[in-house]
């Protein structure tokens, strides 16, 4: 077998427009999306499915958007159907607020780590697991409980979705990323959990440029990648 | 209310620093925890829970990096020696125990040690949790900072809560600007307590029952801060 063949190969996950970026990307699909805060969110990709048209979305995101931008900007114009995260507020204000008091969106609230790990299990092939976050609380309301060890658990289901829309630093065309600073935040885990993992990076590299012992994401996870300059909002 | 000087927020900051040990691995919550790092003069490690081990102070105007923010979402620094994780990991810190202390605030606390801190309550307000139920669900050395009375002149100190519970049976110690409180077997223990404030006034006015440590001393700090 030729193992130096992947010098010649064919695989490149790197698209060049946003259109075959975000291909099959349609109406009431549940799309995941990086980032906590502004760290690490793919705005241009979100730019793109805003420009798309795309409707009825379930989004599943730490956060909500701020101002007028990132999710704010679906938000806007009424085409998410529900928002899974946990910290929909923003200190200085969001869409999201005015929305969900006129009842225009959906929320499920849920711990952040508990979406980390939903996520994770979603990704893993783990059909939940149990945890001690929530107990007791209103986010834990009709929820199983099971004693272990005789502490008690609350039971969280998976999480996974259609697309997920990821920012990173790096990528190569076998789809390995590597991630800046603390953007890094949910991408590995929602990379992992979708059926159409998109990413936008700031840079692509050759094979074999990227450090093997450094890369974060390996490229299994990654379907599209596409090179664009970073929207960073401060 | 009562006819005393009670400590400033810099002050409770101070005083809870005081307790901190060389070599912890720290989370401290928005607001008033996050103010104990400019008295902490020991080799601690700060976490925070977007992704960061080894988190420094604030970045400087101009060297903000979009990239590199704390929970709060404000522009920080990394120290030598820390690293980036992803969330899944940043919470397996967490909820695993693998944090030595985590300091937070508070809307109440029982004398079982339970915890509200995340939600008012009402229908108006947009629901927002973080990871404020996971901090207080794995860690095991959790204290809390907080004034004693609210602006109602309510005491925070409760027998039950008003507000939506956060997390049960998890706070150890309460830092307040009137005095210092051990949670030990489902008791509130006074360990250092205002000068000039007696234990009976400040029962009085709370409406929950306090117990005075027999080695309790007298709560200090300094004035210039």
């Amino acid at each position: 077998m030729n193992y130096e063949g992947r010098l010649f190969g064919m695989i490149n996950k790197k698209v060049k427009t946003m259109e075959e970026a975000l291909n099959g990307l349609i109406d009431g699909m549940t799309i995941m999306i990086s980032g906590f805060g502004d760290a690490g969110v793919p705005f241009n990709l979100i730019n793109g499915v805003f420009e798309m048209g795309i409707k009825d979305l379930i989004i599943i995101s730490n956060n909500a958007g701020r101002y007028d931008d990132g999710i704010s900007k679906l938000l806007k114009e009424n085409r998410v159907r529900k928002i899974i995260c946990s910290y929909p507020r923003s200190l200085k204000g969001s869409i999201i607020e005015k929305k969900y008091k006129e009842k225009a969106v959906e929320l499920e609230l849920v711990p952040q780590g508990t979406l980390a790990e939903r996520i994770r299990c979603g990704g893993s092939g783990i059909g939940g697991f149990y945890t001690r976050t929530g107990l007791g609380t209103l986010l834990a309301q009709n929820k199983e409980i099971k004693v272990i060890d005789d502490i008690e658990y609350v039971f969280e289901a998976p999480l996974k979705a259609d697309f997920a829309l990821v920012s990173a630093l790096k990528a190569d065309r076998w789809g390995n990323l590597i991630y800046s600073k603390s953007a890094r935040n949910f991408g590995p885990l929602m990379c992992m959990a979708s059926n159409t993992t998109v990413v936008e990076v700031q840079d692509c590299v050759e094979i074999g440029e990227l450090e093997p012992e450094n890369i974060i994401t390996p490229g299994i996870f990654v379907d599209r990648v596409i090179e664009i300059e970073p929207i960073l909002i401060l | 209310m009562l006819n005393i000087k009670p400590l400033n927020k810099n002050q409770i900051a101070w005083r809870a620093s005081q307790d901190v040990q060389e070599g912890m691995y720290i989370n401290l919550g928005i607001g008033l925890p996050v103010l104990m790092s400019n008295y902490i003069n020991k080799e601690v490690i700060y976490h925070s829970e977007n992704g960061i081990l080894g988190m420094g102070p604030q970045a400087k105007k101009g060297e903000e990096d979009p990239n590199l923010v704390d929970a709060a979402k404000n522009p920080v620094t990394l120290v030598r020696g820390g690293c980036y994780f992803d969330s899944s990991v940043s919470f397996a810190m967490i909820r695993g125990g693998h944090l030595n202390l985590v300091c937070l605030g508070a809307f109440q606390v029982t004398n079982e040690g339970d915890i509200a801190n995340w939600s008012v309550g009402d229908e108006e307000t947009l629901p927002s949790v973080g990871g404020a139920m996971d901090l207080v669900s794995g860690v095991k050395n959790i204290w809390v900072l907080m004034t004693f009375f609210d602006k109602q002149g309510k005491s925070k100190l409760v027998r039950q809560l008003t507000y939506p519970l956060t997390g049960k049976s998890c706070v150890k110690r309460i830092y307040t600007d009137l005095a210092v409180i051990d949670i030990i077997q489902n008791r509130f223990i006074i360990k250092e307590i205002l000068d000039g404030l007696s234990v009976d006034e400040l029962q009085k006015s709370a409406n929950v029952e306090l117990f005075l440590d027999e080695n309790y001393k007298i709560l200090k700090a300094p004035d210039n801060i």
